[in-house]
């Protein structure tokens, strides 16, 4: 606050607690030829019957305003509020949350310890941590990826076999501590409304499923043997490496209908995991880690 | 003398009805939305029946609209008995009245329609916000001008609460809605980040202090020593309460702001007034309360005394409960809780709805020149379903506030939360339950007004005839 700004709240408030003792003594205290207090009206009499008493102040109540007044008074002395007076405590409200933070994370650190060393595989299969894993997920992953982890359109499912960037230990904990970025390329200018249909049928085909127009599986596999396959894989397996999901699974990210499948091909995706590292630290990332990995047991390859 | 001055009580009538309609309306709002709450599926995927634009309709259909419609009432009513003259500038009132209610309406179109500044109470965008100060100004010259043209020395005490709460509205709207019109239908605060946040919560809780309170103890002033037939209890307590409530409830905004980034003076000034808030508070409480004695038997007989002594004992309990809720502490554990909505209803439907509705029993026969409503015992019956709605609604919600800031705060020793927020709303349904179930009593006690208005103003012995100006009494 500047010096002015300062001042004029020193001022005003300062004023207000003297204006509030000073209405308060002077109503209470009595001077020669003062209406006596009691149970006479003032005298006025409104619309024919409204008249005032002039009663004294109730005692408790009174008090009770002198009260708040020392309160108040006591709390600039020991609190910031006069002005730029910081008070006599030093207490601001960053230091009290750093003060809390500091105190929880000594705690935490002690009870994080105990899993530091021991691999994913290890802690996947600890009772311990997996209690505390499940609760970090819960408030820290569940709101995109569901409380059962079932995930969402959009939101991967981490308990589908294939994980698109991986499901080695190695491959998750980077995945959380880094985030993601997976970008799948609008295709309709390129292929044209025919080859998107052409496309997606022979897409729709590669999980095992009858492609609802089984003439143009050949066609659309020539397509994705030119356009689709440097990322997904001749096979339609995808690259781990760039995050191309697996087409032949029965999970789909955005939906596995011949209309969901067209939408991503004409319109391609684009989809952002946050990076946690920051946000949460090594050890909670590694137990989250370990829950993931525990969801279910890796795929054949 | 050619013919006897008359009060204009035609602007006041229809205020009065006006009110009635409004509570109607905003109180079946809130019902909706509190329903949805429970059932999410009766937003019937429509866009303007989404929580989120009703929200905002219920809080200014039942504060400006029902609210204001009762203050525009007493006060017109009170002002013109109180200083013995007709109203200063009938064509002035007549306009009040038709703006006031286009405003409503222009209100209840663009909420829907998610037209929004997105400021709390202050949601209307930019061209009603300026309709709102030209009807304010005319207000104010219409209030300001009778006292003005008063025959009486003093002014009665309901006038400086009414004056107090006109000004300091005005100069709350006008502030708060400084704004850079983009569009027709939007704009943006003129106002900075957290400055903003600082002018809408100075706003925000002024409102509170002034339209919800100050207006509201000048209604008390007026009906409660009318209706007990008592004096009012004490002039200098009415004196040190008046002054002290007006200049300390300016401070009281920031404690909207605690634990934010609201610098740590702005947060440690909000709380410290606040606190000191409790006194000047009760004062009014007292001055009502205090006022029945001698005629504490009325209560067993004139349920329009147990609205006005009920709504003080409200009124009391929340101008406790807020200041507790503004000390940093305790704020830490109810800021974004249901505990905050169960005091605003203790506050918004416990004193202001209670006290209106009071007045309005009082008023509306005086108003068509009979002695009584319709129905003495239909007001007995509104009496009790508004008071134990009222308990349910507020009690299910201090339950419902404490557990989700307990839940939230919650933490195991290795620094996870203890639950999720989806869990600290499931354990919040049974709770959304009860508040609906208080909300529909309270809806269905305004049903019940509504017919005994109807009953008393259509009856064949009710009349309009235009009622003179009492002369002062001397002395």
């Amino acid at each position: 606050m500047s010096g002015f700004w300062n001042w004029w709240v020193v001022l005003l408030v300062a004023a207000n607690i003297v204006f509030a003792v000073w209405l308060l003594l002077s109503t209470t205290s009595t001077k020669p030829g003062d209406q006596h207090a009691g149970p006479e009206t003032t005298g006025h009499t409104w619309d024919g019957d409204l008249r005032e008493y002039n009663n004294p102040l109730p005692r408790w109540w009174l008090g009770l305003f002198y009260l708040t007044v020392v309160f108040a008074v006591g709390y600039l002395v020991l609190y910031p509020g006069f002005g730029n007076y910081s008070g006599t405590l030093g207490w601001t409200q960053i230091r009290q949350w750093q003060a809390q933070r500091d105190e929880a994370n000594v705690v935490a650190a002690r009870e994080f310890a105990r899993f530091d060393g021991k691999s994913i595989e290890a802690l996947a299969t600890d009772p311990a941590a997996i209690r505390i894993a499940k609760n970090l997920f819960a408030n820290n992953c569940a709101m995109c990826h569901g409380s059962d982890a079932r995930g969402a359109k959009g939101f991967p499912n981490l308990t589908s076999p294939n994980l698109t960037w991986g499901r080695t230990p190695e491959a998750i904990v980077t995945t959380i501590s880094g985030g993601r970025q997976g970008v799948m390329p609008a295709w309709a200018a390129v292929l044209g409304a025919d080859g998107v249909e052409a496309v997606a049928n022979y897409v729709y085909s590669l999980s095992g499923r009858a492609a609802p127009a089984p003439a143009l599986v050949s066609a659309g596999k020539e397509k994705f043997d030119t356009l689709c396959a440097a990322c997904h894989g001749a096979d339609g397996r995808g690259t781990v490496a760039l995050g191309a999901p697996n087409l032949t699974d029965a999970y789909w990210i955005y939906g596995g209908t011949l209309a969901a499948i067209k939408e991503t091909v004409s319109n391609g995706r684009s989809n952002r995991m946050p990076a946690h590292l920051e946000l949460l630290g090594e050890q909670r990332v590694r137990l989250l880690a370990a829950y993931v990995y525990s969801l279910t047991p890796a795929a054949a390859p | 003398m050619q013919r006897a001055e008359t009060y204009n009580d035609t602007v006041v009538r229809q205020f009065a009805v006006m009110t009635v309609v409004w509570g109607i309306v905003g109180m079946l709002v809130g019902v909706l939305i509190a329903a949805q709450l429970l059932f999410p599926a009766l937003n019937f995927d429509i866009p303007w029946l989404t929580y989120s634009r009703l929200r905002p309709l219920h809080t200014n259909a039942v504060i400006f609209a029902f609210g204001g419609s009762a203050l525009f009432a007493s006060s017109y009513y009170v002002v013109q008995r109180t200083c013995h003259t007709r109203l200063f500038a009938a064509p002035l009132a007549t306009f009040t009245f038709w703006g006031w209610q286009l405003i409503i309406l222009a209100a209840a179109v663009t909420l829907p329609l998610g037209i929004t500044s997105g400021k709390e109470y202050a949601e209307l965008e930019w061209p009603i916000d300026l309709a709102i100060a030209v009807v304010w100004v005319a207000y104010a010259i219409v209030f300001l001008g009778t006292l003005a043209i008063r025959k009486v020395k003093h002014i009665y005490v309901a006038n400086w609460f009414f004056a107090a709460f006109i000004i300091t509205v005005a100069v709350l709207h006008i502030v708060n809605s400084a704004e850079i019109p983009v569009s027709m239908w939007k704009s943006y605060s003129v106002y900075p980040g957290v400055v903003d946040a600082m002018v809408q919560w100075w706003y925000g809780h002024n409102a509170v202090g002034f339209f919800l309170t100050a207006g509201f103890l000048g209604i008390m002033y007026y009906f409660v020593p009318k209706q007990a037939g008592r004096p009012v209890y004490s002039y200098r307590l009415s004196v040190v309460h008046f002054w002290a409530l007006i200049s300390i409830y300016m401070w009281a905004g920031p404690h909207h702001l605690i634990y934010t980034s609201l610098p740590d003076w702005a947060q440690s000034l909000g709380m410290v007034f606040s606190l000191m808030l409790i006194a000047p508070s009760w004062g009014g409480m007292i001055n009502g309360i205090m006022t029945l004695s001698g005629a504490w038997h009325k209560l067993r007989t004139d349920p329009i005394l147990k609205f006005l002594i009920v709504s003080l004992s409200f009124y009391g309990m929340s101008t406790f409960e807020g200041p507790m809720m503004s000390i940093k502490t305790v704020n830490a554990l109810s800021h974004y809780t249901d505990w905050t909505i169960g005091h605003v209803h203790s506050g918004a439907l416990g004193w202001v709805a209670m006290v209106s509705i009071g007045m309005l029993y009082a008023l509306i026969p005086r108003l068509w020149g009979r002695t009584e409503m319709y129905s003495t015992r239909l007001i007995d019956l509104h009496f009790w379903t508004t008071t134990i709605g009222i308990v349910l609604y507020v009690a299910a919600m201090w339950i419902a506030g404490v557990m989700q800031g307990l839940m939230w705060r919650a933490t195991n020793p290795d620094g996870t939360l203890t639950y999720t927020f989806v869990e600290s709303l499931k354990a919040t349904y049974p709770f959304y339950a009860v508040r609906l179930a208080g909300g529909v009593l309270v809806l269905g006690g305004m049903f019940l007004m509504a017919y005994n208005v109807w009953k008393t103003i259509t009856a064949a012995n009710a009349t309009t005839a235009e009622q003179p100006v009492l002369q002062p009494a001397h002395g």
